[in-house]
């Protein structure tokens, strides 16, 4: 029992492993794992940096993304506080050829008066040219506000709130069903078995466009619409996907344990229960963050059937919602983003093994 | 076979349970697999079929001009319409451009991380499958703001090294490779099933392979590209589907109107406007027919050619 658990558990990789173990000690060897190595570090730089991007926009304010010559992480231009005054700084080329950042204190339009910061008590010094061609030192200055104003503006905790049980209710309904099917496909013989579930695999092939009108038509018949449950029922009547994922893993389970315990007088529910269920928990778990994860990306669904009630709607849909409300807030619809995104992540971290090997299940054993 | 069955279990006496061993497991059966079954014939094969009889009918969502069937006139519309033909166009020439990338990007990623020399392979593997989870809707507004042209990092870089800056998402030259960029988050699960894959090429291969005087490209070649067929056909034959169906990204980026230059106008696009925006009901249902038996050839046509170039080891067929 515990063997395949650990088989589920193990990272997909075990060769490299062992590769690494025998790796070559020898110089040459050293470079190449070096260069493959950086490579791969260039490569996954570049794939990940819209992440960095999202992060430091998130941080700026409007002036400095409006700005030419800002840099890329957030600042503002510097000031400096000069009898009760707040002056802006500027970066100021002098006749000597060096270039200190002087506060300005009379702009004026031939010439200028400025203060040193560093040297507030000197003599102010006053300087030939047009202040206004003067670029301005940017400091260091992260706005962690913008992601408490996007936040309220978008109402962040109604929508997780509104996807976290979409999340959890369509979660269940999947498990059950699909638990269900791929016990009734992996442990019984009846006649059509192989048929049906290959008809079970060709919806996976099969385009949704070509069931949505009606489909769109029943739930508007039924009064379904500005309700969840056009998202919820279909979880609650399987899918090829988690069927399949669930009925490879019951086939690998071991059919002594279910006899001992059909002998021992148990029914079918009772092997699946105390049975089979038992041994699956890692695939369970597979299933359950793979609905997760859906729940966070559904869009077309919410915006089909939940357009006319916002308080319903799920994150993935209030995002776009903001990004069309807010779209010239680039600070405030990036901070939104990143705490779309957050979730997932944790939910990815958490429960990475059991994603890679659901994948490779689905993938390539088929 | 079943009244056999039946009739034996009647012999062996009243107490005896009324079907057999085997009639009582396929009963079993059947109710274990029966949510499987009400949701495919509610959720997929009754609309199906509803969706091809709308296509004979003027139906429409209101109901207000009195039902009766119009035989071929909807397809006559449709194959007449200039818009059929170049959402089409659309749709099959990104597919030329995503796809091909689609299966490359995954295959060379997994081949990195598949390689003997790569240091802490686990941890490039969690990182590049880490994006998969992110909601389209969020990847979509973290790549659109790279490809921005005054604050993208996209631009910057290719300014920074001396090459001209351009508007992807608004230049009809370059919008295919923005949403391809835009889906590029997308790969993780392409880059764990290519990288399974790889790993389960027998390393004896190689070996022989190399005591022949095989390369690096000869080994790929001859090794690892054949032994890969199974994987690359199952990617391939999904990628299709998808591709040929896209257009989330579309609705989001521009609300579905074809910006820039019709070339985000892609036939799903097209059914989703004639339905949901113009509320042409037997239109939409025409239209979505005739994807889906495109998609269908498509993937007969791929099924068929699977014996010429999928090779499965161990098959005895």
């Amino acid at each position: 029992m515990a063997t395949d658990t650990e088989v589920l558990a193990a990272p997909p990789i075990q060769a490299i492993d062992e590769r690494v173990a025998r790796r070559p000690a020898d110089r040459r060897g050293i470079l190449r794992s070096f260069g493959v190595t950086f490579f791969a570090v260039v490569v996954l730089a570049a794939f990940l940096s819209p992440l960095l991007r999202t992060t430091m926009m998130a941080l700026k304010t409007q002036e400095q993304i409006g700005a030419t010559n800002a840099p890329l992480w957030p600042a503002t231009p510097g000031t400096f506080e000069y009898e009760g005054e707040e002056l802006d700084v500027y970066v100021v080329p002098m006749p000597d050829g060096t270039s200190p950042e002087l506060a300005l204190l009379e702009p004026g339009r031939q010439s200028s008066v400025f203060v040193d910061p560093a040297n507030p008590d000197a003599e102010p010094i006053t300087w030939e040219g047009s202040w206004r061609a003067l670029e301005r030192p940017w400091e260091l200055d992260a706005h962690w506000e913008n992601f408490g104003e996007a936040w309220t503006i978008i109402d962040f905790p109604l929508l997780i709130r509104n996807t976290a049980l979409l999340a959890l209710i369509g979660t269940l309904g999947t498990l059950l069903s699909c638990v269900l099917v791929a016990y009734g496909f992996s442990r019984f013989r009846f006649p059509g078995r192989n048929f049906l579930f290959l008809v079970l695999l060709s919806t996976i092939f099969l385009p949704a466009t070509v069931t949505l009108i009606p489909t769109y038509t029943i739930f508007v018949e039924l009064g379904w619409v500005g309700t969840w449950l056009p998202l919820l029922v279909p979880a609650f009547f399987a899918n090829a996907y988690d069927v399949f994922l669930l009925r490879q893993y019951f086939m690998t389970l071991p059919r002594e344990l279910d006899d001992a315990a059909k002998i021992d007088g148990a029914g079918p529910f009772r092997v699946l229960w105390s049975v089979i269920l038992p041994q699956s928990w890692a695939v369970v778990v597979a299933v359950a963050v793979f609905h997760i994860v859906y729940t966070w990306n559904l869009y077309f669904e919410p915006l089909l059937y939940l357009s006319s009630k916002p308080d319903l709607q799920p994150i993935a849909l209030g995002l776009a919602r903001f990004n069309t409300q807010y779209s010239q807030q680039v600070q405030l619809v990036q901070a939104a983003t990143l705490m779309t995104i957050v979730i997932p992540m944790i939910i990815f971290f958490l429960g990475q093994r059991f994603f890679m090997r659901g994948i490779v299940i689905t993938g390539v054993e088929k | 076979m079943a009244i056999v069955e039946l009739d034996s279990s009647r012999v062996s006496g009243p107490s005896e349970p009324r079907f057999s061993l085997a009639g009582m497991e396929a009963i079993w059966g059947y109710l274990f697999i029966s949510p499987w079954i009400v949701g495919f014939m509610l959720l997929t094969a009754i609309p199906m079929v509803a969706t091809l009889v709308f296509t004979f009918t003027n139906i429409t969502l209101t109901g207000d001009e009195p039902l009766r069937f119009v035989g071929l006139e909807n397809y006559e519309r449709m194959l007449g319409d200039p818009r059929t033909w170049d959402a089409l166009g659309v749709t099959l020439r990104f597919a030329a451009v995503a796809l091909p990338i689609g299966l490359l990007i995954p295959f060379a990623i997994a081949l990195l991380l598949n390689s003997s020399s790569l240091r802490g392979s686990r941890y490039f593997q969690a990182l590049f499958f880490m994006p998969f989870v992110i909601p389209f809707v969020a990847a979509l507004f973290a790549w659109a703001g790279m490809l921005n042209p005054q604050t993208g990092w996209i631009n910057g870089l290719l300014e920074f090294i001396g090459l001209e800056g351009r508007d992807w998402i608004n230049d009809p030259d370059w919008i295919f490779s923005a949403l391809v960029l835009i889906g590029i988050w997308g790969i993780g699960s392409a880059v764990i099933i290519n990288l399974a894959g790889l790993q389960n090429v027998p390393t004896e291969l190689y070996d022989a392979a190399r005591v022949d005087g095989a390369g690096w490209w000869g080994q790929l070649r001859h090794v690892t590209i054949p032994l890969m067929s199974p994987v690359l056909f199952y990617s391939i034959t999904l990628g299709m589907i998808g591709v040929l169906q896209y257009f989330l990204v579309p609705l989001v980026l521009n609300g579905g109107d074809g910006r820039p230059s019709g070339n985000t106008y892609f036939m799903n696009v097209h059914i989703y406007k004639t339905f949901f925006t113009f509320q042409n009901m037997s239109e939409g249902a025409t239209l979505a027919w005739f994807l889906f038996l495109i998609i269908l050839a498509f993937t007969l046509v791929l099924f068929w050619s699977a014996r010429y170039w999928v090779y499965y080891a161990g098959e005895t067929k």
